[in-house]
């Protein structure tokens, strides 16, 4: 059985690769997946920590990860819709071409 | 560590990293795949076999055919693919990085890790979480249901082609 440590280290490899992939692509759907990555290692973090907790029988984390999985879906729902609107305004995709409400 | 957990942590790493520096986005897309699927053979390792299944089916069922969908949507005449990178990158790795070791360094002062696991594995059975769900956890449902079905209306109406807008006239092209 492999411990808890290497599931949170994986967590936060996984959680580090979507935030460089957010904060450096230009593309708006590529910033989706990378937030959908950092979605992801929070996942794994509360399903690793629920094998591992004092109380697994009562499946806090389990339903944790249930629900965060159904919002993450909706969120990605809204985003694309966002960036397919964003997309026939501009015929562009590129993230710094949308800075109309930069202040 | 077992051998199985490091092929998985191994693929899972590798996908990422793939999704996130692919040039081509289809590619991109495939590699987000592989990626969820790895995750949901994670969490069936932890013992967690309705969020695997779940795992695969809302991610590579629905949110990657949608992420598919959608570039294949937003690729037109996109002049700005082969532009090269406004900013430098460099940042954002050395943002990334930094959140690593910070969490990292965190995970390996706690001692909530020396903790051993559990030896038997917690029943998590379908009909468990049913129960619980039907019990506990009726009002989050009722929540995420409700959320969810907002999200969908909201994301159709979104994306929905204003006709009286888009007909006198073309999309202006901008610069």
């Amino acid at each position: 059985m492999t411990p808890l440590f290497p599931y949170l280290l994986l967590s936060a490899l996984l959680f580090a690769i979507g935030l460089a992939g957010a904060l450096t692509r230009r593309h708006a759907i590529l910033v989706l997946i990378g937030i959908e990555l950092m979605l992801n290692a929070a996942n794994l973090n509360f399903i690793a920590f629920w094998r591992f907790g004092p109380q697994a029988e009562a499946l806090h984390g389990l339903m944790f990860a249930v629900f965060a999985i159904a919002i993450a879906a909706a969120e990605a729902a809204v985003g694309l819709a966002l960036i397919i609107a964003i997309y026939r305004h501009r015929r562009s995709t590129d993230l710094d071409q949308a800075a109309a409400l930069r202040g | 560590m077992t051998l199985s957990f490091a092929i998985l942590a191994l693929l899972v790493v590798v996908a990422s990293a793939a999704a996130m520096s692919l040039r081509n986005l289809i590619h991109c897309a495939l590699a987000l795949v592989v990626l969820f699927i790895g995750l949901a053979a994670l969490y069936m390792q932890l013992h967690a076999q309705f969020i695997g299944l779940a795992q695969i089916l809302v991610y590579v069922g629905a949110v990657a055919v949608l992420i598919v969908f959608a570039i294949l949507l937003t690729r037109g005449d996109d002049p700005t693919r082969a532009a090269p990178p406004a900013a430098l990158p460099v940042w954002g790795v050395v943002i990334a990085l930094a959140v690593f070791g910070v969490i990292a360094g965190a995970v390996r002062s706690s001692s909530i890790t020396s903790r051993p696991p559990p030896a038997s594995p917690p029943r998590a059975a379908v009909k468990q979480i049913g129960d619980r769900l039907m019990t506990d956890y009726v009002l989050p449902l009722e929540v995420i249901g409700l959320l969810l079905t907002a999200a969908m209306i909201g994301a159709v109406i979104i994306a929905l082609r204003e006709k009286e807008a888009a007909k006198p006239e073309t999309p202006t092209e901008r610069p």
